[in-house]
């Protein structure tokens, strides 16, 4: 075996970082100790919807408060979108005349303990005039409304409709409609957000520790916000305890606290605690859909006619905007299918509720949850079994690459494929027999699927499009070879649980050949790092993976140039592998090049490259349009009637992401992804009262999966490299996220069929499924 | 999420413990492991001045065997019955509902007699112990006092305990050789707060039919005489239990409906067990 076999790209190394994690030496924010650091907690709203008529603030407590007036010239957070109709918001660092939001910041208070500051937080006093709070995003297009920002004259962020030739499907025999939706979910990593801030007067620098996926972005936004130079601002991400899109956005605390720490004196923090996690931070997966499926009776679907809401909240999010998740849903509701006609309108809608962020998956998790289901139902009516109707409609791989309705370009792979597999892996005759025979203990016994493709690290030309303050386009990475023949890597993009300190190194092994434990990633930090939007899309792995290796790449030529000197050889000659450069005359190691190049230059021609072993290169793919990896879920679950208990008993995952840099990583990932999805599926639920006001404001309220709801799921890998990416590989980090609700609703409804009762709403809760159950035995009660 | 200011006292005697209790200007409150109390305390929705921790008084800590009864100090821990450190004499009862309760953390510091002095609806002990018929041993400035524990509990987080009282102890009468229990707890996962629980006491040979209905978000309904009701061949009278549900003001169907499924579980579980 050569040493790329065992630490190159595709090798299942243990991760680097694993050391520090599984030792419990992680740096987050919440570790940061700076002397005289004082800190600073939050009067948030206590009212989803009020005007404020005054905040009084206690004699003893003046100075250590800083409220709206305060901030004067502090401009506040605007995340346009420049899709057509577009209503921006404004929202501000802290409240000025109205809140929207239970949660929403109203005063920054300072002091040396946090007991203390939430000990003046709470001698505020802040009148509040109560207004009605807009808690139904259904509700609020209602001409009757209550309106978040007078001005607009309605809710609505943005409102879309695309339609591709829908009015041809409309003599298909089998058309259904369903209501179908997701609840609103709180994004829960194990570490809160949490900003550390203070000035450098050395460096005439703002510096800000704040656990983010994208710390670049954040210093265009807090820049633009606080009036500074991108250069006064320095933005430290260290150790990010789980982001999954929750850390993807500028705070109004990170503006206050900035703004705080260039005039203070000393430095301050502030940590997110749980309560402010659940109930202020930022929500997700709230979407509705009325959807129209037409089919015909061998299950071939003719098309699909849409209208999607989601509820936006109160402000749209820097950088990503309070549209990006409503404009997803019109062009992926597709799905991995091929059908004629499809029509979708959209609605993003502001409701007095925290701002929606994208969370892992965005909104493929709804779109996923609402067209699968609909595709039982279509199997129900026409007599088939579900995976006929999927394979029925399924893109065939002689079609790729595929531009589907929506124009996504699918770029390869066989997805009727994978489905195959997963059924072969359920063994789904064998299943139907058990279901016939019935349970010993009663449960009902159900199988589901769900097919997906997932789009991933999408560039300048989908970016573009949605007009967000932040677009992607050339990946930058930095390879610098120290004088000892070690590896620096510096990317702007940030680990919050992807392993690039291992898999990034990998890539760099595969090219230079510099063993994986001599490679060091610097990330985290906008001082070391080129400029990246960061990570989110599952693009980490092909932009920073496809940038390192052009910057390895361009390392090699270099270090074949002065190997060439070394070797006296013609530079033609000369080629460089398993870390040295090579001729006939002999090889020179790349220890040996660095150790001339910074510490012997004598022994090199005055003429010699210049440029030395420090590369800065971009890349970009072949095409921007984004991978699609692509995966089948299939769940098998038994329902217990009585109580409307949920288990799954299988899960099994057929997937393909191309080249699998690091295949244990990638397992992780899918683990990980699918104990969010079976979240989504049976427990997360945010629910609000008719004020506004969010109800699961604990974690015992708040129900997360744990390690007895989750379970190891059988994988299965497929290998399709990607046309366009280096080494083939796809972006990956989301897609466990995106199924689990459709298959293992899919199951359920399987398993309450001989019930008569069908569920369409996640999560899938024990009331949920009796209140069906009881449904459809009063349906059925009312039968003549 | 940081409490107020608040003292500590952690007093190694009764009377230590019952003087800095009946001082009312110092508002304090009793800490018997504090893993319901400590997250009441960060959310400032309990706001003592004064934590008296009783875990120091070793009298609390004990168990003791009296003939017919065991009685369990206040400060004995879930986890001290899960492991079988207080000698079982319920046939198995208590360590069972014990190794239940919340997650090992929890059941290492929180303490039998906290839990029922808290009375949530949800309590695990206050379901188990109201089936067994237990007592709960109360002592304050003017002596001891013992309430049976359906008259204890008298609401959600309401007990009949005075602010200058300590729970001593909740004593239970054994359970003669061929009796049979049942226990079922339905909650989303394991470790949360159950939404419904059911408990069967089946003693033949002592005559003690009991039953209890309990996460009701109220007290706990509790069938005393449940002769009638379990004698049989396991499936019971819904209409029976449906109307004392109706009458303890359970007044979600679908709620009941859970928890008579759930009672019916523990009174299968007491059959076949």
């Amino acid at each position: 075996m050569t040493t790329s076999d065992r630490q190159g790209v595709g090798a299942s190394l243990t991760r680097k970082e694993d050391d520090r994690f599984l030792r419990g030496r992680g740096q987050y924010v919440g570790d940061i100790r700076l002397a005289g650091m004082k800190e600073v907690a939050f009067l948030r709203s206590s009212l989803a919807h009020a005007k404020i008529r005054g905040v009084r603030i206690p004699e003893a407590s003046r100075g250590c408060v800083f409220v709206a007036a305060d901030l004067a010239g502090v401009k506040p957070i605007v995340a346009i979108s420049g899709l057509p109709g577009f209503k921006p918001s404004e929202q501000p660092a802290l409240a000025c005349d109205k809140v929207r939001q239970v949660g929403e910041l109203v005063a920054m208070c300072v002091g040396r303990t946090r007991a203390e500051a939430e000990d003046i937080a709470e001698s505020i006093d802040v009148d509040y005039e109560e207004l009605p709070a807009v808690v139904d995003m259904l509700a609020a297009r209602r001409p009757e409304s209550a309106l978040l920002h007078e001005h607009w004259g309605d809710n609505v962020f943005l409102e879309t409709f695309v339609d591709a030739n829908m009015e041809a499907a409309f003599d298909a025999p089998i058309k259904i409609t369903k209501d179908i939706s997701t609840s609103r979910q709180s994004m829960a990593p194990l570490e809160g957000r949490g900003t550390v801030a203070l000035w450098d007067g050395r460096k005439e620098q703002l510096v800000l520790h704040t656990g983010n996926q994208m710390p670049h972005i954040v210093r265009s936004g807090l820049s633009e916000c606080l009036g500074l130079d991108e250069g006064q601002v320095r933005i430290i991400s260290p150790d990010v305890g789980g982001g999954f899109g929750y850390k993807g956005i500028l705070l109004p605390e990170d503006i206050c606290l900035g703004w705080l720490a260039m005039r203070c004196g000393h430095p301050v923090r502030w940590l997110e605690d749980r309560r402010e996690q659940l109930t202020a931070g930022a929500n997700c997966r709230e979407h509705h859909y009325r959807i129209t499926v037409y089919a015909d009776r061998d299950g071939k679907l003719r098309g699909v006619d849409c209208e999607a809401t989601v509820d936006s909240g109160a402000y749209s999010s820097y950088p990503f905007s309070a549209c990006l998740e409503a404009a997803q849903v019109a062009s992926i509701l597709p799905g991995p299918y091929d059908f004629p006609s499809y029509r979708c309108r959209t609605w993003s809608v502001a409701t007095n509720k925290c701002p929606i962020l994208p969370y892992r998956g965005v909104a493929r998790t709804g779109v996923c949850f609402a067209l699968e289901l609909m595709l039982d139902a279509v199997a129900s009516e026409a007599g088939l079994e579900p995976y006929e109707v999927r394979l029925a409609n399924l893109v065939r791989p002689h079609q790729m690459p595929f531009d589907n309705i929506t124009r996504k370009h699918f770029d390869s792979g066989d997805y009727p494929e994978a489905l195959r597999r997963a059924l072969s892996a359920i063994d789904l005759p064998a299943l139907r027999e058990r279901q016939k025979k019935g349970e010993p203990d009663g449960r009902l016994i159900g199988v589901g699927m769900g097919v997906y493709c997932e789009q991933a690290a999408h560039g300048t030309s989908v970016y573009a499009g949605w007009g967000i303050p932040m677009v992607p386009g050339h990946e930058q990475a930095t390879a610098r070879v120290t004088p000892d023949g070690g590896l620096e890597l510096r990317v702007g993009v940030h680990s919050h649980g992807q392993s690039m300190e291992t898999t990034l190194a990998q890539i760099a092994h595969e090219i230079l050949g510099v063993d994986v434990d001599r490679v060091k990633v610097v990330h985290g930090d906008t001082e070391y790092t080129p400029y990246s939007t960061g990570t989110w899309g599952s693009r980490s792995a092909v932009m920073a993976g496809g940038a390192v290796a052009a910057a390895c790449k361009e390392i090699v030529q270099r270090a074949k140039a002065i190997g060439s000197h070394l070797l006296q050889a013609d530079p033609a000659t000369v080629a460089y592998k398993d870390g040295a450069a090579r001729a006939a005359s002999g090889s020179v190691t790349l220890r040996e090049i660095a150790r001339t190049w910074y510490r012997r230059p004598q022994d090199l021609p005055p003429l010699v490259d210049p440029r030395g072993l420090e590369a800065t290169i971009g890349y970009k793919p072949v095409r921007d349009s984004g991978t699609f990896s692509y995966a089948a879920h299939a769940a098998i679950v038994a329902v217990d009637p009585a109580l409307g208990e949920v288990e799954i008993l299988d899960y099994v995952i057929v997937e393909d992401a191309g080249k699998l840099i690091n295949p244990m990583v990638a397992d992780g990932q899918i683990f990980g992804g699918l104990a969010q999805g079976i979240g989504t599926a049976l427990y997360e639920e945010m629910p609000f009262d008719k004020a506004g006001q969010p109800l699961g404001s604990t974690l015992s309220d708040y129900i997360l999966p744990g390690a007895t709801e989750t379970l190891a799921p059988r994988l299965i890998h497929m290998e399709t490299l990607s046309p366009y990416t280096e080494f083939g590989v796809k972006g990956l980090g989301e897609g466990g996220a995106i199924a689990p609700p459709a298959a293992i609703g899919n199951a359920i409804n399987d398993a309450l069929r001989p019930l008569g009762a069908e569920i369409l709403h996640s999560p899938m809760t024990p009331r949920r499924i009796l209140e069906a159950i009881e449904k459809a035995r009063d349906a059925a009660g009312a039968m003549p | 999420m940081k409490p107020v200011k608040f003292d500590y006292a952690r007093p190694s005697t009764f009377e230590a413990a019952l003087e800095l209790l009946s001082d009312e200007a110092r508002n304090a409150k009793v800490l018997a492991g504090g893993q319901s109390l400590g997250p009441l305390l960060n959310m400032r929705l309990v706001r003592p001045g004064l934590l008296v921790d009783i875990t120091g008084i070793p009298e609390l800590c004990r168990f003791e065997d009296r003939g017919a009864e065991i009685a369990i100090g206040a400060c004995v821990s879930h986890s001290d019955i899960e492991d079988l450190r207080v000698p079982d004499f319920t046939r198995g009862a208590l360590p069972f509902v014990a190794s239940g309760i919340a997650y090992r953390a929890v059941r290492t510091r929180g303490t039998l007699g906290g839990s029922l002095a808290h009375a949530d609806p949800a309590s695990d002990w206050v379901a188990i112990l109201a089936a067994l018929g237990a007592t709960v041993e109360l002592r304050g400035a003017t002596g001891l006092r013992a309430v049976a524990l359906e008259a204890f509990v008298l609401g959600a987080l309401e007990s009949d305990i005075r602010h200058d009282e300590i729970l001593v102890s909740a004593r239970a009468p054994k359970l003669g050789p061929k009796a049979r229990w049942g226990y079922y707890k339905v909650c989303r996962k394991p470790g949360e707060l159950a939404q419904a629980i059911g408990a069967v006491l089946i003693d033949a040979e002592r005559d003690r039919f009991r039953a209890v209905i309990a996460a009701t978000e109220a007290k706990p309904i509790v069938i005393a005489d449940a002769k009638p009701l379990l004698s049989g061949d396991g499936s019971f009278d819904r209409s029976t239990v449906e109307a004392l549900m109706v009458r303890a003001g359970l007044g979600d169907p679908i709620d009941r409906r859970v928890h008579f499924v759930a009672l019916a579980r523990a009174h299968e579980r007491a059959l076949t067990q």
